[in-house]
């Protein structure tokens, strides 16, 4: 399946990945060879088979209900970019 | 003492030839002296490693410890470790130290084992080159100019270069196999879910296993015993007992029916390469095992699928990485939008940015069922493929690579080519097996690996048909050339 | 044209877990920011969820509870999305497999009559920290101690087709969940909270309109004026001739109005696949039926006991089944005194509106139930009348005693001793004799005026503790 730079862009965008405008074309091409690559996949007879999203057979196992983790709020916080009473701090969160 | 195994290393630590203090100094030592060439550490911790070989030195003192106690190791730089750096190779955790250990490395920890420091590996482990590494490619010690293979060619050429005696990997689609193989060492993948994932820096979450790489199967038999069990913080570890694999180790091979699939000798095997696996696969005869041809019609899917499945499951392992709580974080972002995909931007390389792209794509509206649906049912398909085989046999055996390490730069250009690199490997986490590579002889003085399969949770079975093989053959014992003064 | 209105609810209720969904930290409310947040919750590298059986469990309570099937094997997926508040870039949550499917409940109108509310789902998910606007030089602050506490959500039907009913729904919902004690209902600590999705379309039509999604009500209150806002605006819209846009709205309660939420413009593509660090969770039969087992009566279920054992209406059986404890408090009331219909009024009326005045909750009741049936029982033995009954329950609220104890301190046993009465009525007569004229002159109609002032006499001569059945008869024979 061929990839336009602009689905590209719409692509980077979803990933929140700054694609620099000198990049997109060879990212692009580069992007279409894995796909072109990947869509052999199509050529796959996968009717009635169940997708398979682990290897194993296995069923998620349940934790009881018990606090087991205590603050380490200044661990943590030692290695944040930007801190301040307590909170991580990022540009104007806008609703 | 760098060329001794780490049973060896015991037996001497035992004996008292040599303390961990000296053995932990020496490893430093020709780390500082060699590894300048080879690259294969990210950070070293000198300190942390002499400390840890102090408390090892009183516990033998006292009589006590075990199979580890006192032995140097190297992590990869995807598991965390409290108070050292881990960056996973990438800009975006350069300045990243956990205040946790992942689990594999608080167990080896608590069995006594000497950290000397973290490998250097592709970034964020997407690469069987090692060069998309930050902190720039790691060199093979057989011929400085080639590739240790990735993504833990670190560890694999740290230990190659015995710069450790042993150390970590992680493997997600090939990533201890391949770069064991490139580099003549001996390397495991165990059955997914047999070694703990927390702590361990995610790439694809239902494909991602760590694993021990070593000098031998007896080595990566010790190694896996510290690190095998379950781990009650991973919904993914198997609560399976863990086998005795150094127990394991005397069975003789006499009628081991091992499968060869006729999808790993064909095209694009590398001749020569091809003769190594045949060859060593007559020692099997000679040791008492039955060959058998076996068909897993569906490899050709395991590139295709294994290129939507591990990018899906990336592309939103690496949302955290978002320049909020920890990492790299763009200078002076203008706004929310600005600091996400500037910090994302910057704090990545191309790689995987390329691959964080692909899953995008793949997961995104429109697109799920044609890829991402289409690529766990042909999991599915690949995976039965492999219970149909082991019906029929005990392991399946084949070559590790296409080829033996390839030139710097060779196949950069080709993210496409570079992936055909792990098409004997894909498969095996695709559908969760357990593998190994073992040193199988040489083409043009450049290793060659044999990669062996077997059932889930069959670790201690691989390990013995590694060991009776390398009591047979003694590729593993040849070293790379490397000077240095112990 | 007449429009109707189309509603359907999405409620976010957080579980009232110890720990997290998915991590051991603690889940309470109004700690120091970022102080109970672990690796896990921070989405530390490497760090993986584990499932919190109490999660389940209370997914599974709630199920049952509204007849629902349960989901024997759920999913979980993750939902992408960025984010300062979701710290992995992900929301972990049941998409294609939830953990209940298709069940229904009962609401209860202002008028006491109900109808049926079908409920599309309800699936476990995490909640997602909190972003703080208040100005750290232009930056907002983000607090992650939230981010991991388990919600259930539960998406309604597009049954409700008016403010009323949404309030309805959202009450019998609160009544619901207190009742099965899997959440605290705190609706001011954000312990529910609601999406509305809302359209018009014209009465009669089968087809939707378009809709638009208010976003994170969360009070009752708010619902009904969120509501009644939203309907005037699409209407509005829709009388002009013009269209509603699909959209996610906010309700700003300060100005009473909603508004296009500026974050969500751009069309989310929330890449939903299965959470590959959970496996699915499989829960069998027995484990179901056993939480079965211990339900306990549910509120409709109770409002329909209620209406038929005690005699009450309809409504009066819906506002004492409302919550547990208040129904529990009504029994026992009940019980202690053996009238359902006066201890129904009691509770209602003086009990309900001495907590409302005093702000309290039921909980920190000062008086307790078998204490109000005691009070209950002296006005049905005519020990007092209704009206120092009342006297009496004030002093037992300010904890003075119990209703015995009180009427015997102060003296407030009603006089039905025949000849102090008499003598009271034979005064009254005597001291009155313009009155006794006017009323041996009139005629039987305005007797039973007039007779009230003699009544109130007495009553003023006894400190209104003279038996009124008593004086009423005597001042009859006495005045013929």
């Amino acid at each position: 399946m061929a990839i336009e730079q602009d689905e590209i862009e719409k692509i980077a965008e979803l990933a929140r990945i700054r694609v620099d405008a000198a990049q997109a074309a060879d990212l692009t091409r580069r992007l279409g060879d894995i796909l072109a690559m990947v869509d052999q996949l199509q050529a796959a007879d996968t009717a009635d088979v169940e997708p398979m999203a682990h290897p194993l057979d296995a069923t998620q196992c349940l934790r009881a209900d018990r606090v087991t983790e205590e603050n380490r709020r200044e661990a943590f916080q030692a290695i944040a970019p930007a801190v301040e009473d307590g909170l991580y701090l990022v540009p104007k969160v806008i609703e | 003492m760098h060329d001794l195994s780490v049973t060896q290393l015991a037996q001497g630590l035992r004996d008292k030839r040599f303390s961990s203090a000296e053995l932990t100094r020496a490893f430093l030592q020709r780390i500082a002296e060699l590894d300048g060439q080879y690259n294969s550490y990210i950070s070293v911790d000198e300190a942390g490693a002499l400390a840890a070989a102090a408390a090892a030195d009183t516990t033998l003192a006292r009589g006590e410890g075990g199979p580890l106690t006192g032995i140097p190791l190297a992590h990869k730089d995807i598991f965390c470790t409290d108070g050292l750096r881990t960056s996973c190779a990438s800009k975006m955790l350069d300045n990243f130290v956990p205040p946790y250990d992942a689990t594999v490395v608080r167990k080896f920890r608590a069995a006594g084992a000497v950290m000397l420091g973290k490998t250097n590996m592709d970034e964020f482990a997407m690469g069987s080159s090692n060069e998309t590494s930050f902190y720039g490619a790691v060199k093979n010690p057989w011929d400085l100019e080639r590739v240790p293979g990735g993504s833990s060619g670190g560890s694999a050429a740290a230990v190659a270069a015995g710069l450790a005696p042993a150390a970590t990997g992680t493997d997600t689609g090939g990533s201890i196999r391949q770069p064991a193989a490139l580099c003549g060492i001996t390397g495991l993948k165990p059955t997914y879910g047999r070694v703990s994932r927390l702590g361990m820096i995610a790439f694809a979450s239902s494909l991602d296993q760590g694993g021990p790489m070593a000098r031998s199967a007896e080595d990566c038999a010790v190694l896996l015993g510290a690190m095998a069990g379950h781990d009650p913080l991973d919904s993914t570890s198997a609560d399976v007992p863990v086998d005795d694999y150094l127990a394991g180790l005397g069975e003789p091979l006499a009628g081991l029916r091992i499968g060869l699939p006729r999808q790993y000798f064909g095209d694009g095997l590398d001749a020569a390469t091809g003769e190594c696996v045949r060859a060593a696969l007559g020692e099997f005869e000679a040791l008492g095992a039955t060959l058998v041809d076996v068909d897993l019609p569906n490899t050709g899917l395991s590139i295709p699928a294994y290129y939507v499945i591990a990018p899906a499951e990336a592309s939103t392992n690496l949302s955290r990485f978002d320049g909020v709580r920890y990492g790299y974080r763009c200078a002076e972002p203008v706004d929310l939008h600005d600091l996400y995909t500037r910090t994302r931007g910057e704090g990545f390389g191309e790689e995987v940015k390329r691959r964080i792209l692909v899953g995008t794509y793949a997961l995104s509206a429109g697109y799920y069922d044609a890829y991402y649906k289409k690529a766990q049912q042909a999991r599915r398909l690949i995976a039965r493929d492999f219970d149909a085989a082991f019906q029929q046999v005990d392991i399946i055996a084949g070559p590790t690579a296409p080829g033996p390490a390839f030139r710097l730069g060779e196949k950069n250009d080709d993210p496409v080519a570079m992936y055909l690199e792990d098409v004997y490997t894909l498969a095996v986490n695709l559908a969760g097996l357990p593998g190994m590579s073992v040193p199988a002889g040489f083409v043009d003085g450049l290793p060659v690996g044999l990669q062996l399969v077997g059932r889930h949770f069959a670790e201690a079975r691989l390990l013995n048909v590694a060991h009776q093989f390398q009591q047979a053959t003694d590729w593993h014992t040849r070293r790379a050339a490397t000077g240095g003064s112990n | 044209m007449q429009w109707e209105t189309v509603i359907g609810l999405e409620v976010h209720l957080q579980l009232a877990t110890a720990s997290k969904i998915f991590s051991g930290s603690p889940t309470t409310f109004g700690a120091e920011p970022n102080t109970q947040a672990s690796a896990v919750d921070l989405a530390m590298p490497g760090m993986l969820p584990v499932l919190n059986e109490q999660a389940v469990r209370y997914a599974v309570m709630f199920g049952l509870g509204i007849d629902a099937e349960i989901g024997l094997r759920s999913v979980f997926d993750r939902k992408n999305y960025f984010y300062p508040d979701l710290p992995k870039g992900y929301q972990i949550s049941q998409f294609a497999e939830p953990i209940v499917g298709r069940g229904h409940f009962e609401i209860q109108l202002e008028d006491g009559s109900t109808r049926q509310i079908g409920i599309t789902r309800a699936h476990l998910e995490e909640d997602a920290g909190k972003s703080l606007h208040e100005d750290f030089h232009g930056m907002s602050g983000i607090d992650l101690n939230r981010a991991g506490t388990p919600l259930l959500e539960i998406v309604s039907e597009p049954d409700i087709r008016s403010a009323e009913e949404a309030v309805a729904y959202l009450k019998a919902l609160h009544s619901l969940v207190t009742y099965l004690g899997i959440s605290d209902g705190n609706m001011a600590e954000g312990s529910m909270r609601c999406d509305v999705n809302i359209s018009l379309r014209p009465r009669g039509h089968e087809e939707f309109g378009t809709r638009a999604e208010i976003k994170n009500v969360n009070s009752f209150r708010f619902v009904e004026k969120a509501i009644r806002h939203e309907i005037e605006r699409q209407s509005d819209i829709l009388e002009d001739g013009g269209k509603v846009v699909q959209e996610t709205r906010l309700y700003d309660p300060d100005k009473d109005e909603t508004r296009p939420m500026r974050s969500k413009e751009v069309a989310n593509d929330y890449r939903y696949f299965p959470e590959p660090d959970l496996l699915p969770v499989i829960i069998d039969t027995s484990y179901v039926e056993a939480i079965r087992e211990t339900l306990p009566e549910l509120p409709t279920a109770k409002r329909h006991r209620f209406a038929e054992q005690y005699g009450l209406s309809a409504y009066d059986a819906g506002v004492l089944a409302d919550s547990r404890a208040l129904g529990d408090y009504y029994e026992a009331a009940v019980a202690a005194c053996g009238d359902a219909k006066i201890a129904a009024n009691w509770v209602q009326v003086e009990l309900l509106g001495q907590l409302n005045r005093s702000d309290l909750e039921l909980g920190d009741c000062p008086v307790s139930a078998p204490d109000l049936g005691g009070l209950i029982a002296r006005i049905l033995d005519n020990s007092i009348s209704g009206k120092i009954a009342k006297q009496v329950f004030e002093a037992m609220w300010a904890g003075e005693g119990t209703a015995d104890e009180i009427i015997a301190a102060k003296g407030l046993k009603q006089v039905s001793d025949s000849g102090a009465l008499e003598a009271m009525v034979d005064e009254v007569i005597a001291a009155n004799p313009g009155q006794v004229e006017q009323y041996r002159a009139a005629d039987e109609g305005k007797r039973k005026k007039l007779i009230g002032f003699f009544v109130g006499q007495i009553m003023k001569a006894s400190k209104g503790q003279a038996n009124p059945q008593m004086v009423n008869s005597l001042l009859a024979e006495k005045l013929d």
